[in-house]
Formats: structure tokens, sequence, C-alpha cells
């Protein structure tokens, strides 16, 4: 069966772009990857882009035609997938099997959401679609609150604290200072978080991941087409999917999140790697817990110990396995791109083009894309392919 | 949360009973109920059963940032119960002081008004817990 290759990446800033619509944003990345693919977009046979509630933000729907004719791509098969946050990682996966598949050779992933065109309340009642709608947001839920608890139930099977869940955002934050794509370019302190206000017990502010416009594009290739063309870039070795109950109630463990267990199993053995072949991870830390379950569950440290690999600082720029080099989810968290984003940090660290916050030859990246409080999960793992002329 | 008639009047017994279901067959209760047993799929053997109305507290958080329609009640609690039947459910617990809420802590439903979508919207009821000695 045929190779898979990202053969170019391109993204806009995340932040506040209220100056700029949904359309600009999309059209700057995916402008931006094939520019940087080297390619023509009329080679391009097919789009994939990940967004989530354009409904609720914009009142946009129909985002698969709407990117291709943006694009002035019409008339190519353009298809929108929706995983709430995850759908830029299902976007993702659904482009690299449309040329594993070999109906294509060259296929345009994106990730978009804008997200500040409506006010913070309505923002929160957007993103609560990524849950259960009649058994949790009836009730009073909201995202914050169901990541707070699993963070709760952590902390009392394990002893994790609330001072652990704060490293991780302070290492982010660090991380993001290095990322000129990053929303916030601010460093803080273990005490910065805990003195942040509480949103839902144990989750403060800063544990959160913020309100974001951003989108990103990569473009994907068949290793057969990459070399017929010249091109280089890293090798998609895996892209695989979980999925678990969509209420939290449901599920049998709430220190675990299976959907993530169950893609990376899958994931490292169609990689034939382990966890600790793993060079680095972009993971889901949409709130700290979150990335805690992540390197947890992905394999990279025992269940339990998490939080206190993180303290240990493990999962630093200098760790044993830097965890979210690109800020992760601090670095702005526009739920559809986010996905796709995870994908080109790992493409800029393999390549060797990721700047200041580059590290030393890396082999294999993963990307970890988590949507809702853990009903899908999307884990990728790329490695390394050639240069191209 | 959207107001729809159709809606909140088919949930009548699943908010105000706790109605759920279980598998004759491996005898897995579900709530809500279930149309098909993820563990015996087509051996399975739905039931219709309302829940215990008493369990204990598996995770809860204290909520400070509400949705619409709530925050007129911050700072709430919010758990998940572990019920008798070890069916488990998220709902608000009410009538309780803070430094009674802990994980193990013994709940009953409570039948409570959950809401109102505006003022001239459909008055919801269903099911909150409280801490019970």
């Amino acid at each position: 069966m045929t190779e898979v290759v990202i053969v170019g990446a391109g993204m806009t800033k995340f932040g506040e772009h209220w100056e700029r619509s949904f359309r600009e944003l999309i059209a700057e990345a995916a402008i931006k990857a094939i520019g940087d693919a080297g390619i023509k977009g009329e080679q391009i046979e097919a789009i994939y882009g990940g967004c989530m509630a354009s409904g609720r933000f914009i009142g946009q729907e129909h985002i698969g035609a709407l990117i291709a004719d943006q694009l002035g791509l019409n008339p190519i098969p353009s298809t929108r997938c929706e995983a709430a946050c995850a759908s830029g990682g299902v976007a993702l996966r659904n482009g690299y099997l449309a040329i594993k598949s070999g109906e294509h050779d060259v296929v345009a992933v994106g990730g978009i959401e804008k997200m500040t065109e409506v006010s913070t309340e309505e923002a929160s009642f957007a993103l609560g679609g990524a849950g259960d709608q009649e058994t949790e947001l009836f009730h009073g839920a909201t995202f914050p609150s169901l990541y707070a608890l699993l963070a709760r139930r952590h902390m009392h099977e394990f002893g994790t604290t609330e001072e652990q869940m704060a490293m991780v955002a302070v290492k982010n934050h660090a991380n993001g200072m290095l990322n000129p794509n990053s929303q916030f370019h601010r460093e803080i302190t273990v005490q910065d978080v805990m003195k942040s206000t509480y949103v839902a017990e144990p989750i403060k502010v800063l544990d959160c991941s913020p309100i974001t416009d951003g989108a990103a594009a990569v473009i994907l290739c068949s290793k057969e087409k990459a070399e017929e063309l010249g091109l280089g870039g890293i090798e998609i070795l895996a892209s695989e999917q979980g999925s678990d109950t969509l209420s939290l109630a449901d599920r049998k463990s709430l220190t675990e999140l299976r959907a993530t267990k169950e893609a990376a199993r899958k994931a490292y053995e169609k990689a034939r790697i382990s966890p600790k072949d793993v060079s680095f991870a972009e993971v889901h830390d949409c709130f700290t817990i979150a990335e805690i379950l992540a390197i947890e569950d992905l394999g990279f440290f025992k269940k339990g110990k998490g939080g206190m690999a993180t303290e240990k600082g493990k999962t630093t720029l200098e760790g044993e396995i830097p965890i979210n080099l690109s800020g992760g989810l601090k670095c702005g968290h526009p739920v559809g791109a986010t996905g796709v984003k995870q994908a080109i940090e790992a493409f800029e660290q393999l390549l060797g083009r990721a700047g200041e916050r580059q590290i030393k030859n890396p082999q294999i990246g993963l990307a970890h894309n988590i949507g809702g409080s853990g009903a899908t999960a999307v884990v990728s793992i790329f490695k390394k392919w050639g240069v191209g002329e | 949360m959207k107001d729809s008639a159709p809606l909140n009047w088919r949930k009548f017994p699943e908010r105000y009973n706790l109605r759920g279901n279980y598998c004759e067959e491996c005898g897995t209760a579900f709530f809500p109920a279930r149309a098909i047993c993820p563990k015996c799929r087509r051996k399975g053997k739905l039931v219709k059963k309302d829940m215990p109305r008493t369990g204990k507290i598996y995770s809860f958080t204290k909520l400070h940032v509400a949705p619409t329609g709530f925050r007129h009640e911050t700072p709430y609690y919010l758990a998940i119960i572990e019920l008798e039947n070890k069916a488990r459910v998220l709902a608000q617990l009410v009538d309780t002081e803070g430094e009674k809420v802990k994980i193990g802590a013994k709940v009953k439903k409570m039948f409570r008004k959950m809401g109102q979508a505006d003022k001239y919207g459909t008055i919801t009821y269903a099911y909150k817990f409280r801490i019970v000695k």
C-alpha cells in the first residue's frame, strides 16, 4: 500500500483576528501550505477541512464547499470533518486515508475555527455541543467542569496536585514564548496559575486553553508522487482514531481516556514503534489535567505518574520527552484547527525548521487530538522522510 | 440549553423518575436507557427500569463560571454519582454544605426545578441530589 507524506505546511497566527474573516483565515493557511510544498493548486485532487462549530460561531455551514471555493479549486471534492475539538485530527486522518486507499495522490487538509465573533457565553454554548447535551449540558455542566471531574478523580486516586497541573501551564506558556504563531507570549509562574480564579474547582483560569481564531493547513502526497515531483517532507507512519462514550458518567474509569489508549495502541502497532521511540509529542491540553492524562495514556509515563513527571521537568523542552513544544493548546485553541496545527509542529520539528524551540535531531513525532471530554481521539505518528530537491 | 417542547415532554420519565433500563442477560444498568447493551449486543435483552434513588459521590466540582441559564446559581456543585446498581449519573448537588462534599459521600435523589429558557419558555424539572447522613 502506498505511503503518505506531508510536503508542505502553513498556518495563520493564532489569536483574536477581529479584523479578518473565516474565509480569509483558511485561505491564508492553505495558500501558505501550497506555497511551502512548492506545488500548484491545480495539482490538488481533494480537500478535507476540520471545523467544529462554524454554524454556532458564524452561522455558516457547508465549510467543505466554502474552502474549495475560496481557494479557487472548484470543482474538486471538498469535505468537512467534525469531531468537536478533534475535527482537525480527523480531517488529517481522512486525507491520509484518501491517499492510502489509492484514490488520490495529492490532498489538502485544513483546520479552522473563528471563535471571537460571538460573546464568551455564546462560545461556551457552542463548545458545550462537544459534550452530552441531554445528560451534561442540561444539568449546568461546562467543559471546564467536565475536566474538573476528571481532575478530581485523578487527584483522589493518585495524589496529583493542583501545583502539578499548574506546572503544565507554566511549561506550555514558556514553550509558547518561543513560537511566533502563539496567541500568548507571556511567561507565567506556578503562583500565577494558583492565584488565578477558579472556573470549576480544581480548574482555574490559567489551567484552561483560550478562545482563539486561527487556521492551519498541510499538503499530503503519496510517496510515489512526491518522489516524482521532487518534494521532501515527513512521513505519516500511522494515523489512528478511537472513540468512547459521549458522556463522562458512562465511563468505567475517569482517570484514563480509553479513546486515546486505543488510538495510541493501534498507532504504535502500525508504526512499529513503542512510546520510548517518540522524540517529542504534541498532546491535547485543553485543560492542564488533559496533558497529564495524555502523557500517561500515550505510554510515556505510568498511570498516575504524569503529575510527578511534569513536576520533575521530564516534559520540558530539555526533558526526556518534550511535550507541546508549540505551546500546546495554550498556544491558542481554534478547535477545528488544533489537530492540523499539531501535525505542523511535527513537520517543523522533524525538518529542523522550528527556530528557537527546535529540539536536537528528532526522529519521531506524535500528535494527539481529543474531541470533547475524550469521546474521540486521534493519534498520528510522523517520521522525517527526506528533503526535496 | 435548547427549549424544545417535544424534548422536554419525552424526557419526563428519565428526568422525574430516573428511568433507564437494564440488560437481563448481563445485569448491567443503563442511565439513560440505551437501545443496545454494548456488552451483550444482540443477545442482550433491555428492560425499562427506574434507577435506585441513592448512591455515592464518585467525583465532584464546584462551578464558579456557569453557562447561560445557570448564572444566578453560582457557585454550585456538580457531581458524578454512582447509584447503588453501579450506574453513574451526572447531576447537581443541592441543599449541601461545602465541607460535606467528598468522594464517597452518600447522596439521595431530589426533584427540583432546572430552569426556564426565557420568560415564555418551558419550565423544566429534573433530578438533583443532596447529601444524606
